[in-house]
């Protein structure tokens, strides 16, 4: 980690510790320094990191810190529902993780994590593809179950869902749409969302 | 690289070898005329659930005390269980209605390892085609209830072991109440019928 | 072909069989911009023109109700005559969003959905995802547990590598006789697999820390029977196929990748050993019992169609050494570890990321834990997809019926591709 920050400029680095015993930390960084950083890390002699296995999203929800004290000045984004309690929200973000594997050294894995400032119109982190063609595919589908932006993507279309798709169905607010065919089934409210949908005496 | 077109004739005589041993070499006939001729049945085959019964009363021979523990676990979420109250709204040990949904059922057996009572098994019924798809597919708590017989004739190992255990936890449960009491009758040991 | 037949006559002619498909190239090329699209062939309006320097080019949609897709997959092909200009994969037909129904049932409940990624290989999808959350939570495995493992996935490797060569063959024009030689062989490792796990395909035999139940009495030796009866197909595959003059003729040089190439994509499994690259997870990772195993990792060194598919036959040579060791080795024991929990199973928060070598490359699960009963995060790396990557570069060039090939040989399953 001391060797990447060395060979690239100005870096940003975090290191997320694991909670899992026996699995790798991993590392953030800066999506300006990504394409750097991956380079560095697929050259350098010591760790060859050519093979980049798993690309993928994850989807951190906005959390909401109560705070008990009173707070004058309006932090922008302060939600006052409760007289004493003031709610800040810290915002969310979205993740794109990629695991390196080393195929020259046999060694592995390091995570990489790159993350966008916020859930909703800050989301693009820096694409790998022009540093490792496989993650091609991966940055596609996770750009589209999960809608973060890979700048510098050769091909960003959607991968799994069709082209007109609007919503993005990997996000943990994805609200499914009500506008497809229910199998009717003994379970009550799956049965109700059906009724709505079949003409009247088709429902069984 | 050898003379050309001696891969292809060598390919013919496997071809050839492969249909004359298609009469009589049994390792190179594996299908059977269905439905005149079946596979013989295997004892962990496994299709869609059914409930076991003891004695005789399929309605309270049940063993299911309604729990919703398969309910919750399935994976499809294709079992409905309510349970039955008397008229005074206390719970009886008892499901009212017990509904799987065989449409949706994809034959996992989480709802098989999850049952603490041994209620709930695999069967291996498969001709199960219906021309109602959805209520034709909806199996009622009547459709599912089978004998313990049925059990032991699809699984007679497990089924052996089942029993072994229920009447092991009955008895040591009639020890604990009354330890003078006989112990109650074992479940109905079955005759093996020997797979059609 | 008459220079002034115009768009809706050619399609319509076209169909009907009437013009020579050379009869297009011969023609005089009018630049691309002038040609109106083409009827019946309506792309995604977001695929790259192609150009136009190549004379008359044609946009064809392969699939996704195509017999040599292999399932529901598109190819949106760029055709100049029967040349492959560009090639670009479309996915999706068979998205169910296989995650997100995951994240929201419980750990042990994905369990048989995973039986549904890849379904010719159900068991080793099952041990991928234990393996994964056994990483994650920390569960030790039985020894015999590990032995039932190795045979079951070494089993599904010997099935589904018959099988895909067969596919690959039936790609090429043998007619079906091949593939139905591996389905015999198959439907015997079924019988195996159903006699063990209760079901042949959608096995859902692996749990968290062991196996679900152990071998039937007398399972272990109709496993052996099965492993000695299997040479003598392979000898009769080889015999059949491998020095076929028209086979050789339609896979040495067809489709090459080049191992940097294949590195740098994230190709796994037999293609990348096929391009002469060691690189086996069962050695790598050492997961399971595979280093008390002797078995070498066949390579390729053309990474054409035909190493493809020598490296397949030569890994199910391994994988009957493998197994001949396994069961010879299986000990008595435990299938399940007592500590393991069926219900209520919240292992603490955390990540981990499990892989192992599937018979079609490395799969590999990724999980995010919070300490819920259901997974925070849950990925699925399917090596059928990513080993779609490279498919446009090693068609490129070759003619529509070599890319039919290519792909048979790449070995997807649309189930994995598209979860």
């Amino acid at each position: 980690m001391t060797r990447l920050a060395a060979a690239v400029p100005g870096i940003q680095l975090e290191l997320v510790p694991n909670g899992s015993p026996g699995n790798p930390a991993s590392l953030v960084v800066d999506p300006a320094q990504a394409v750097a950083a991956a380079v560095f890390l697929r050259d350098d002699p010591g760790l060859l990191l050519d093979h980049v296995s798993n690309v993928t999203g994850v989807d951190w929800l906005d959390t909401v810190l109560k705070e008990t004290t009173r707070v004058k000045q309006v932090i922008d984004g302060v939600e006052r529902e409760v007289e004493q309690t003031t709610e800040r929200r810290k915002p969310g973000y979205l993740e794109a993780v990629y695991h390196l594997f080393s195929m020259a050294r046999k060694q592995g894995p390091v995570v990489l994590r790159q993350r966008t400032a916020n859930r909703v119109d800050k989301v693009h982190v820096a694409s790998l593809t022009p540093v490792f063609r496989g993650a091609e595919f991966q940055e596609r589908e996770v750009f589209d179950l999960f809608g973060i932006v890979f700048d510098g993507h050769p091909d960003l279309r959607r991968l799994l869902m069709w082209d007109e798709f609007q919503d993005h169905p990997m996000r943990k607010d994805y609200v499914e749409p009500d506008d497809y065919e229910y199998e009717p089934t003994p379970h009550d409210e799956v049965l109700d969302k059906a009724r709505r949908h079949y003409p009247v005496g088709a429902t069984p | 690289m050898s003379l050309l077109g001696v891969g292809l004739l060598k390919g013919m005589v496997e071809t050839a070898r492969n249909f004359v041993g298609s009469y009589h070499d049994p390792s190179r006939l594996t299908t059977v005329q269905y439905p005149e001729e079946r596979l013989a049945p295997k004892e962990n085959a496994r299709n869609f659930p059914f409930l076991v019964y003891d004695g005789a009363d399929s309605e309270r021979g049940l063993r299911c005390v309604a729990c919703k523990i398969c309910e919750k676990e399935c994976p499809p979420q294709c079992i409905y269980i309510v349970l039955e109250r008397d008229a005074k709204g206390k719970p009886q040990k008892h499901p009212k209605v017990f509904d799987i949904d065989i449409s949706v059922c994809m034959s996992c057996q989480i709802c098989v390892e999850v049952c603490p009572f041994d209620a709930i098994k695999m069967d291996t019924e498969f001709e199960l085609s219906r021309a109602d798809r959805f209520g034709g597919l909806l199996l009622r708590k009547p459709d599912l209830a089978k004998p313990n017989v049925h059990y032991h004739r699809l699984h007679p190992t497990e089924a052996a072991e089942v029993d072994a255990r229920l009447a092991a936890e009955q008895a040591k449960a009639a020890a604990k109440a009354k330890p003078a009491s006989p112990p109650p009758p074992k479940p109905a040991a079955p005759t093996i019928a020997p797979a059609a | 072909m008459k220079p002034e037949l115009d768009e809706d006559a050619l399609i319509g002619a076209l169909s009907t069989g009437e013009v020579e498909p050379e009869g297009l190239v011969a023609g005089p090329a009018p630049a691309l911009a002038t040609l109106p699209p083409p009827r019946g062939f309506e792309l995604t309006p977001k695929s790259p023109a192609a150009s136009a320097a190549d004379g008359e080019v044609l946009e064809v949609a392969m699939g996704p109700h195509h017999p040599s897709t292999h399932g529901v997959f598109r190819m949106d092909v760029v055709l100049d005559g029967e040349r492959v200009l560009r090639l670009k994969p479309v996915f999706g037909y068979l998205h169910r969003n296989h995650e997100k129904i995951a994240e929201r049932t419980t750990y042990l409940a994905s369990m048989p959905y995973t039986d549904r990624l890849d379904y010719f290989c159900s068991l080793t999808n099952n041990w991928a995802y234990a393996l994964a959350v056994e990483r994650l939570a920390g569960i030790g495995v039985p020894e015999r547990a590990e032995y039932l493992r190795v045979i079951t996935a070494e089993l599904t490797r010997l099935l589904n590598h018959s099988c895909l060569i067969g596919f690959l063959l039936h790609d090429m024009g043998t007619m079906g006789t091949p593939l139905m030689y591996a389905f015999r062989e198959r439907e015997k490792i079924l019988d195996l697999f159903e006699a063990l796990t209760g079901a042949r395909m959608m096995c859902n035999y692996m749990r968290f820390g062991g196996c679900r139940v152990d071998a039937p009495a007398g399972w272990l030796d109709q496993v052996r029977q099965v492993v000695d009866d299997f040479p003598r197909f392979l000898e009769e595959f080889e015999n059949l196929i491998t020095t076929n003059e028209i086979l050789l003729a339609r896979s040495q040089g067809v489709g090459v990748l080049p191992a940097a190439l294949a590195i740098s994509a994230s190709v796994t499994g037999p293609m990348l050993r096929a391009s002469g690259v060691d690189y086996d997870l069962r050695k790598v990772d050492g997961y399971g019992f595979y280093p008390r195993f002797e078995f070498r990792v066949p390579l390729g060194d053309h990474g054409d169609v035909y190493d493809r598919y020598m490296v397949r036959v030569l890994e199910m040579r391994e994988s009957l050494h493998i197994l001949h060791q396994a069961l010879r080795d299986i000990p008595d024991g435990p299938v399940l570890d007592p500590k393991a929990k069926l219900r209520n199973f919240r292992p603490k928060p955390g990540e981990a990321y499990g892989r192992l070598e599937a018979p079609k490359g490395e799969l590999g699960f990724y999980l995010i834990s919070d300490g819920g009963p259901n997974p925070y995060r849950y990925r699925v790396r399917p090596p059928s997809l990513i080993n779609l990557t490279i498919l446009e570069d090693m068609c490129r060039g070759h003619t529509v019926a070599d890319a039919v090939v290519i792909l048979g040989s790449v070995d997807i399953v649309l189930g994995e591709v598209d979860r």
